[in-house]
């Protein structure tokens, strides 16, 4: 029986994360993400897991990860400012494979902004944020019912790849109430864990572009879990310039060589458009009306709905874009996916930055006259 | 069709509530489509409040109220606040207690709006004995007014909504709102 009910997005979250198997949830609240944190308080318990609130959000990603390699799906939400504090230990999260799943409901920035107003302006730093190489995965979900669908994907790519999982929503998603269908069944991701030996297990094995099994705490595994540069025992090697290079791109490929597996696109009206809007987020309800208007007016425009900002869809965004003169991305910041598109067409066509920030919506007219003012005429 | 609705009040007079309401409603019981959302932060706590709700029977792509069919004022701040936004030949439900309908005639005329009067404040008080329950008799108004949820799916979506031990003094808070609405 699928259960029908009429709810916020982030308590489609939470309760995502039920189905999804998240058991442990520690974090700090903050404007606009705390009803995942008040929903997963009252769930968790209910399903045996555990919910703690922290003295801040560094603590917050310490305790996630802890309970990651305690054995737990482990989860935590924030804002960009937590999403700030949490940098150092994401970046050990993504050294040490440690999965997890981070939900960033985006508010105003930078600093503490505007904690009630709708913004896209962490795309670049969940991608970036912490120092060094490495490659997240992101979701962005367009509706109430993809933010408690995608919350689960998260979990499973997480699991997946064992790499930290970030689900980029915006202020308007996370507090928009919409109808959602719970099925009673969902596909999950189990934790592969080693089968060979103690003696033999290498948990950090050089594999190409494949995950390695990951043990719990109190298996009888040794695992020396170091966010320094480590060999395949773990042990810290950091002055061996073949371990580091071997480890990094180990830990780049298994996403990058994934790319298409991982990926995911929606597009609509795009075969024949001379205009294209790529979008993602919130800002995709207003593309749509526009884009159905246009084409009411004779305008031949399309758009292309990105569900995983991170890694990018290279490929996708080539092909569904491949006829179009004019690309149009609208963001709520002052420009930050633009640059991944202008990166995939390298001068293929004319992209344009419709850009919004101040914490509402781009509304659907606005969309409207960025394609007519393109050449859509 | 599409059709937009804002209820506006104060912090604390539980518009949010009503239109949440409204949307479950609609969307849970009476299967079309609905989309809420509302105002947050400071002034979300005793000045002007508002939700919003989008009904309709095709898929909801934007989901903010922009120029409503429907207002439903239950402070005159709100009233002055909000009216602005209203389409041309829009419906304004007022507690004529709430706010001084005078002050707005010209609006009124202007907009050509169609205005129905909910004393809901002055019937909890009087009838109810529960002031807490003013928003559930403006869902009841709302209802009647404007036929925008059925009857039955507002009850239902009362009863889902509303604390345990509280159904009868909504019940009947939302059955008076039917009753005293009135043009």
């Amino acid at each position: 029986m699928v259960e029908k009910l009429f709810i916020q997005g982030n308590e489609a979250c939470a309760l995502g994360a039920i189905k999804a198997g998240c058991r442990f949830f520690a974090g700090y609240p903050i404007t606009p993400s705390t009803e995942v944190a008040e929903n997963l308080a009252r769930l968790l318990p209910k399903y045996g897991g555990s919910f703690v609130q922290m003295e801040d959000e560094i603590s917050s990603m310490g305790a996630v990860i802890g309970a990651s390699w305690g054995g737990s799906k482990a989860m935590t939400a924030t804002s960009g400012p937590g999403i700030s504090l949490m940098q150092e230990n994401l970046g050990y999260a993504f050294m040490t494979e440690t999965p997890l799943v981070i939900v960033n409901v985006q508010r105003g920035s930078p600093s503490t902004g505007q904690p009630t107003m709708a913004s896209q302006s962490d795309m670049m730093q969940v991608r970036w944020g912490s120092h060094g190489d490495y490659e997240p995965i992101a979701l962005s979900p367009s509706s109430v019912q993809e933010y408690f669908d995608f919350t689960i994907k998260a979990f499973n790519l997480s699991e997946k790849y064992r790499v930290p999982v970030f689900l980029m929503t915006e202020e308007s998603i996370g507090h928009m109430r919409e109808k959602i269908s719970i099925p009673k069944s969902v596909d999950l991701v189990a934790r592969k864990e080693p089968t060979m030996s103690p003696d033999e297990f290498l948990p950090f094995k050089n594999r190409k572009n494949a995950t390695n099994p990951m043990p719990a705490f109190g298996d009888g595994y040794k695992v020396h879990v170091s966010g320094l540069t480590h060999n395949e025992i773990g042990y810290p090697d950091t002055n061996n310039p073949k371990t580091h290079a071997v480890l990094v791109k180990r830990l780049c490929n298994k996403i990058l060589k994934n790319r298409e597996k991982i990926t995911s696109v929606k597009s609509e009206f795009t075969d024949d458009a001379d205009v294209v809007v790529v979008c993602y987020g919130a800002p995709v309800r207003s593309v749509t009306t526009a884009v159905k208007e246009a084409r009411e007016e004779g305008i031949k425009a399309g758009y292309l709905k990105i569900n995983t900002p991170w890694p990018f869809p290279d490929d996708d965004v080539k092909a569904v874009c491949e006829s179009a003169k004019d690309i149009i991305v609208p963001e709520m910041n002052l420009g930050q996916m633009v640059h991944e598109v202008e990166r995939v067409f390298a001068g293929d066509a004319e992209v344009h930055l419709l850009s919004k920030i101040g914490g509402e919506l781009p509304k659907p007219s606005e969309v409207l006259n960025a394609i007519k003012s393109v050449g859509g005429n | 069709m599409r059709k937009e609705i804002r209820i506006a009040g104060f912090g604390g007079q539980g518009v949010i509530l009503a239109g949440i309401i409204i949307g479950k409603a609609a969307s849970l019981f009476d299967n079309i489509n609905a989309v809420q959302t509302q105002s947050y932060g400071p002034e979300a706590r005793g000045g002007a409040s508002k939700c919003d709700v989008v009904i309709s029977d095709e898929e909801i792509d934007y989901p903010k109220v922009e120029n409503p069919d429907i207002l439903v004022a239950m402070s005159h701040e709100a009233l002055i606040k909000y009216m602005v936004d209203l389409k041309q030949g829009a419906t304004l439900i007022i507690d004529p207690d709430m706010v001084q309908e005078d002050d707005i005639k010209d609006f009124i005329k202007e907009r050509d709006l169609t205005v129905y009067h909910a004393k809901a404040t002055a019937t909890t008080v009087n009838e109810i004995h529960l002031k807490i329950v003013a928003n559930i008799v403006m869902v009841g108004a709302i209802t009647k007014a404007t036929g925008i949820v059925s009857e039955e799916a507002a009850r239902k979506s009362i009863l889902d909504s509303v604390p345990k031990g509280t159904e009868n003094k909504n019940i009947d808070a939302f059955e008076a709102g039917m009753r005293i609405v009135e043009a």
